[in-house]
């Protein structure tokens, strides 16, 4: 599974949609993902990629991790993936 | 003052997973006590508890419940469930916003602190669930019961030890005495049973390897247990005016502190709470004719609290029935008051007393009448349930027959 399958399959799941359902342009608000379930989200996807996500439930708009829209949130990780390796 | 009645009775226990079943089991004596099974048991000495056995929550809670509810917190739910069903009571308007919900526990979330240690302790993990605390927190299982059912009102919890479901009940009970609330919920809830739990309390060297067994001369020790029991304290008008099902009358309480030791219980603090519960009643002491023992099945314990109940009760003491469920469903720490009011509800309304269990040689220091391993049908009008915690913190109810 490439990164963008893992990460629509973890978010479709805190969503309860089907990963057909999400798109690269859905929003956390599209999908009906509140501030819980983002936090939630953000630990599953640390847990998936063995990765630290630079993100306050504060000031999410001034982590340095855009959640704009799925296609934010896996370019995001990708960056982060390549900077561990 | 108003008059305070319970309309609703929930409970899941190693006896039974509802009232009915736990009813049943405490008329027959049977024992709820068991090989404990969960993870590194086998390096804990002590291996026997009251284990609510077949509660699964997949199935009864959706995936984001069961991220946020610890097993207490499951428990309460499925116990308030049961309690405001057989009440019949809608939280809805005024009613919904003066009514709360106050429980007892003394861990709270026990096996989530303990699950959570476990994976940055010793396996060494550097994350863990975001809803760690608010799924350990003590007032975890209060705060779901006020958003399932909508009670807007004053609700908290209340941590005693193992009191707690006393104090929380007394505190319900005095609230709707008072008209500050039309009803209430009100109980507690414990699951210690996983390792640290067990262990932490092995440390004190004072639990039974092999049963609970209250005021008998060869008694042991204590024997853990887990569960919940929830209750609807509703004003009496309140209640009668929707036809409600009235279980029984709480009619009175006392609380009191030994002041005194951080273990050792104390004769005249738990004299003190059960004559002020009589005298909070106004009721004479030849009035009660059963007690609902603390009975832990500790040396300590149990003549400390024959010998009070001497003392309070004079002559009427060799004619009033004591027996300590715990035989039975094990000592559920901060949830145990509200499981064992139920023996109480038993004896009111249906005229049959639990048992003391596992009851094998009479001890001079505890000589009364405990009910000794069968249940008895009498009548009894009033009833008291015990409650001393560790800390010398006590609690007694007082109820009635309606």
């Amino acid at each position: 599974m490439s990164t963008q399958d893992k990460v629509i399959a973890i978010i479709a799941e805190q969503a309860v949609l089907e990963p057909s359902d999400v798109t690269l342009e859905s929003t956390l608000e599209d999908l009906g993902i509140d501030s819980l379930g983002l936090v939630e989200s953000i630990f599953a996807i640390e847990e998936e990629f063995d990765i630290s996500i630079p993100f306050n439930a504060n000031e999410p708009s001034e982590s340095d991790f855009d959640i704009s829209n799925v296609a934010a949130i896996i370019a995001g990780i990708d960056k982060l993936i390549a900077e561990k390796a | 003052m108003k008059r305070v009645v319970i309309t609703g009775a929930g409970t899941i226990n190693s006896l039974g997973h509802s009232v009915p079943d736990t009813f049943e089991a405490m008329r027959e004596g049977r024992c709820g006590i068991g090989e404990l099974e969960f993870r590194d048991v086998e390096r804990l000495a002590i291996r026997i508890g009251g284990q609510v056995r077949g509660f699964e929550a997949e199935g009864r809670f959706n995936r984001q419940q069961m991220s946020l509810y610890d097993r207490f917190t499951q428990f309460t739910l499925t116990a308030a469930k049961e309690a405001i069903e057989q009440s019949g009571i809608v939280f809805s308007g005024e009613v919904a916003a003066k009514s709360g919900v106050v429980l007892g526990t003394a861990g709270g979330g026990v096996s989530t602190w303990d699950d959570n240690y476990r994976a940055v302790y010793e396996e060494g993990k550097n994350r863990v669930h975001p809803f760690v605390v608010p799924k350990l927190m003590n007032n975890a299982a209060a705060s779901h019961v006020s958003m399932e059912f909508n009670l807007k009102g004053p609700s908290f919890t209340v941590s005693t030890a193992c009191a707690s479901s006393n104090h929380a009940m007394a505190q319900a009970f005095q609230m709707v005495r008072s008209g500050m609330a039309p009803a209430m919920i009100t109980g507690g809830s414990e699951s210690m049973l996983c390792f640290g739990g067990v262990k932490a309390w092995e440390g004190l060297r004072v639990m039974s390897k092999d049963a609970c067994r209250p005021f008998s001369a060869n008694r042991n020790g204590m024997v853990q247990g887990e569960g919940a029991g929830i209750f609807v304290f509703e004003e009496y008008e309140h209640a009668k005016a929707r036809g409600a099902d009235i279980l029984c009358e709480v009619i009175g309480f006392a609380m009191s502190s030994d002041a005194a030791d951080i273990v050792m219980p104390s004769k005249q603090g738990a004299a003190r709470a059960m004559a002020g519960a009589l005298s909070d009643a106004r009721i004479n002491p030849d009035e009660v004719g059963y007690i609902n023992a603390h009975g832990t099945g500790t040396a300590a314990n149990d003549k400390t609290e024959c010998a009070a109940v001497a003392d309070v009760f004079g002559p009427h003491a060799d004619n009033l029935m004591i027996s300590s469920t715990k035989s039975m469903h094990g000592h559920l720490i901060g949830g145990t008051g509200a499981v064992e009011l139920l023996a109480c509800i038993m004896a009111l309304r249906e005229g049959v007393i639990a048992p003391t269990i596992s009851y094998e040689e009479p001890d001079p220091e505890c000589a009364l009448d405990v009910v000794p391993n069968e249940a008895r049908e009498a009548k009894v009008n009033v009833a008291l349930t015990n409650a001393f915690a560790f800390g010398g913190l006590n609690a007694v109810l007082a109820l009635r027959q309606v």
